[in-house]
């Protein structure tokens, strides 16, 4: 038999018949989900004690005239007892001191005093209930100035709401609802999730062929079998986990979701979590995402199956099974052979750098890209082959010409195949040498040894 | 019959110069003692014969054809530096080796089921590597060396590690393969057991073969041509009836047993001297000191600085 296939049965069995693996490979989308759920589930129980605001209005324009929020319950107090609550805020009972000065309509400013930094929340719901006062009185008394009667009126009729419904147009000419929200969404995990695999599993490797060196089974083995073998078995072997576990996510997901949409459809009360849950997934830019459901129309979570349903998810998990494998084998080898030629973590992690950066500065463009997925940088990021396996993914759920994966893909293809030349020629030398870190010029050098 | 050779071998690393014109010649049923100081190229000579590195210039027979890629097959290799995989199980970890030896999965089993309980360690095929001791560790490496039951084997300081029963368990191991046929190279820096058990030795300096042969050969080459003569009757005679060609190193004399020690100083044959002293002396014993393999080896290393 194949010796590389020996080998990759190896690296694959002990790998996956570990309970470990079992336990993470099912717990990880669990978590996941509560991850995403929790921090919406905490917001709707946020400490319902509210702050209380003690207020000294000077210009007395706001009497009595500021509504509390959940947050925040406003106080007046008489101007006596500035000074006296000033001083001791710590102990006075309130959390802030409101000043708000005689001629706020000249300044435009009021001073809050406490002694702990005020909370985003109060000082939000001060903001707003101070400008919504005043330019309702500024409003007042400029109708009264004019002198038409329902002004007011005609003038709140002008305000506007447009929901842009996207229709996404096939070739052959049917549209197809789209979502904006869904598409980053989906574009933002899959991203994500490469490269959290493809570091994941080429970290194991890394891992792998250290061990195999610092337990000195290396030698044993390239007696019998070549050391490119012996490299490429635990590179494909782990390629072959890594699959395994994305396709139990898959059907894991797609269980749930097709689950969800059979219990839950026309469900009314389903539509806070459906809500929730959307809310945080999309917590990039989550806005507009939000307002579709404030609404309330009961169908919302039927047509947010369909907008997911409108995504092209066939493609999506073909192109990501394409990018993980060619994006980890272009890492994964890169990594193995500088495994291969330290001895230790300490070192390892000093040419390890060098090679994630390209990997991180992808998820640091990331946000820039599904902002603007047909922009220069979304481009050029999703044909060098070091950042397309996480750029293209982002593009993907928005519509890439076929001919541009394409070309991506070539490229990454390529790159790999050369990242695999390269590292074996490192590695075979680099698994026999102990006992000093190399350079990279000496990295360099074994690229021309003959053997 | 030679089984093995290996012809004016060159290897050269990016400046350092490991092996320097070295020639190598095995006979069938050896056991081949591969000699030398740390860093001499013992361990890149073995890596070109396992293939595991290609020599600069020279070429490597093997039954009298050229080496090829398929020979790893015939041949099983002990590291010095050895390991296994810790966290995997013995019996898992002895079945994979032996199925990267080109073994198929019933033949190793059946061989390792022997070997197992030849060595009495049967209940060992569930446990974990890291759970054995090092001695404990050692053997199975060996069990996974010899295996294939290849032709030629190469152990590089096999004994390191053992304990003096399990030594002596492993030498009789060795002898015994090569009862069966097989022809062993044996690298080490233990002498006494290279005396033990090697046929013939190769002495590696400096990049350098400085030494080859039959290991009496060997041995007489270098004896020092003295001599210890226990005798009983009159001293008085012998310097004059030995004369110039013999230095006297030691004389003592007490009321139970009379010494000397002679050394031969242009190397005429043993039954001059004991026909010189006789006729002089009763002689009790006689004896020609031999060197050592130890007094061999470091008498050569150093004298070739």
């Amino acid at each position: 038999m194949n010796k590389t296939f020996i080998i990759f049965k190896r690296e694959y069995l002990t790998r996956v018949k570990k309970k470990s693996f079992l336990l993470l490979t099912i717990l990880t989308p669990l978590l996941f989900g509560a991850l995403m759920f929790l921090p919406a589930y905490l917001a709707t129980r946020e400490n319902k004690e509210a702050h209380k605001v003690a207020v000294v209005d000077r210009s007395t324009i706001f009497l009595g005239n500021l509504k509390d929020s959940k947050s925040t319950v406003f106080e007046f107090i008489p101007a006596e007892k500035y000074e006296t609550v000033k001083n001791d805020i710590k102990n006075s009972g309130y959390y802030a001191l409101l000043e708000i000065p005689g001629n706020i309509l000249i300044t435009n400013k009021v001073m809050a005093y406490s002694h702990k930094q005020i909370s985003i929340d109060v000082k939000q719901h001060i903001d707003n209930q101070l400008e919504q006062k005043l330019e309702e009185q500024k409003r007042a008394e400029l109708v009264a100035r004019i002198g038409v009667p329902d002004l007011e009126e005609q003038m709140n009729k002008t305000k506007t709401r447009i929901s842009v419904e996207t229709i996404k147009m096939t070739d052959s000419g049917t549209g197809k609802k789209g979502s904006t929200e869904i598409a980053m969404g989906v574009g933002y995990a899959a991203g994500f999730l490469i490269y959290i695999f493809v570091f994941m599993y080429g970290s194991m490797v890394m891992r792998g062929v250290l061990e195999e060196k610092q337990n000195r089974i290396v030698e044993v083995i390239i007696s019998s079998a070549k050391p490119v073998q012996l490299m490429m078995g635990k590179i494909l072997g782990l390629a072959a986990v890594g699959l395994t576990q994305f396709l139990i996510w898959v059907m894991l997901m797609s269980g749930i979701f097709v689950g969800a949409k059979a219990m839950f459809i026309d469900d009314n009360t389903m539509q806070q979590m459906a809500q929730s849950q959307t809310q945080s997934l999309m917590s990039v830019q989550n806005n507009q995402a939000m307002e579709m459901f404030e609404n309330g129309d009961p169908n919302e979570f039927e047509k947010i199956v369909e907008k997911i349903e409108g995504i092209n998810f066939p493609q999506i998990i073909l192109s990501f099974l394409i990018y993980f494998i060619l994006g980890y084998l272009l890492y994964s080898s890169l990594m193995a052979a500088v495994a291969s030629a330290v001895d230790s973590e300490e070192d390892m992690n000093q040419f390890m750098l060098p090679i994630t950066i390209p990997l991180i500065a992808s998820i640091i463009m990331l946000m820039n890209v599904i902002k603007n997925p047909e922009g220069a940088l979304a481009i050029w990021g999703s044909y060098i082959p070091f950042t397309s396996p996480i750029i293209m993914l982002v593009r993907l759920p928005f519509g890439v010409p076929w001919w541009e994966l394409l070309i991506s893909i070539t490229v990454l293809a390529l790159s790999a195949y050369g990242a695999i030349w390269i590292a074996a020629k490192i590695y075979r030398t680099g698994i026999l040498m102990y006992g000093k870190k190399p350079t990279w010029k000496e990295l360099g050098k074994w690229l021309r040894y003959r053997n | 019959m030679e089984f093995f050779k290996a012809e004016n071998i060159n290897k050269n690393f990016s400046g350092f110069q490991a092996l320097t014109d070295v020639t190598i010649s095995i006979e069938k049923g050896q056991v081949f003692g591969l000699l030398g100081p740390n860093g001499a190229g013992k361990t890149t000579l073995i890596r070109i014969i396992n293939q595991i590195t290609a020599p600069d210039t020279g070429r490597v027979f093997i039954e009298g054809r050229p080496l090829r890629a398929s020979d790893i097959y015939n041949i099983g290799y002990l590291p010095e530096e050895r390991g296994l995989y810790k966290k995997m199980k013995v019996g898992e970890q002895a079945l994979y080796l032996a199925r990267l030896k080109g073994l198929d999965r019933h033949t190793a089993l059946k061989r390792l089921k022997y070997w197992f309980k030849r060595f009495e360690i049967q209940d060992w095929w569930d446990k974990k590597l890291m759970e054995l001791s090092k001695g404990m560790q050692q053997k199975i490496q060996f069990i996974c060396t010899i295996l294939h039951e290849p032709k030629l084997l190469i152990f590089d300081e096999p004994f390191s590690g053992f304990d003096p029963i399990n030594t002596q368990i492993l030498k009789e191991e060795i002898l015994n393969l090569r009862e069966k046929g097989a022809t062993i190279i044996f690298s080490t820096h233990n002498m006494s057991s290279v005396e033990e058990i090697c046929d013939h030795i190769a002495l590696i300096h400096k990049s350098k073969k400085i030494l080859d042969g039959n290991i009496f050969d060997v041995k007489n080459q270098y004896k020092p041509n003295i001599f210890d003569v226990v005798y009983k009757g009159n001293f008085t005679d012998i310097p004059r009836v030995l004369g110039n060609a013999y230095e006297i190193i030691t004389h003592n004399e007490n009321d139970r047993v009379n010494e000397m020690t002679i050394k031969h100083l242009n190397g005429a044959n043993n039954s001059d001297l004991l026909m010189k002293i006789a006729p002089s002396v009763e002689i009790v014993s006689f004896n020609e000191r031999i060197p050592s393999m130890n007094e061999v080896f470091i008498n050569v290393v150093e004298n070739h600085a």
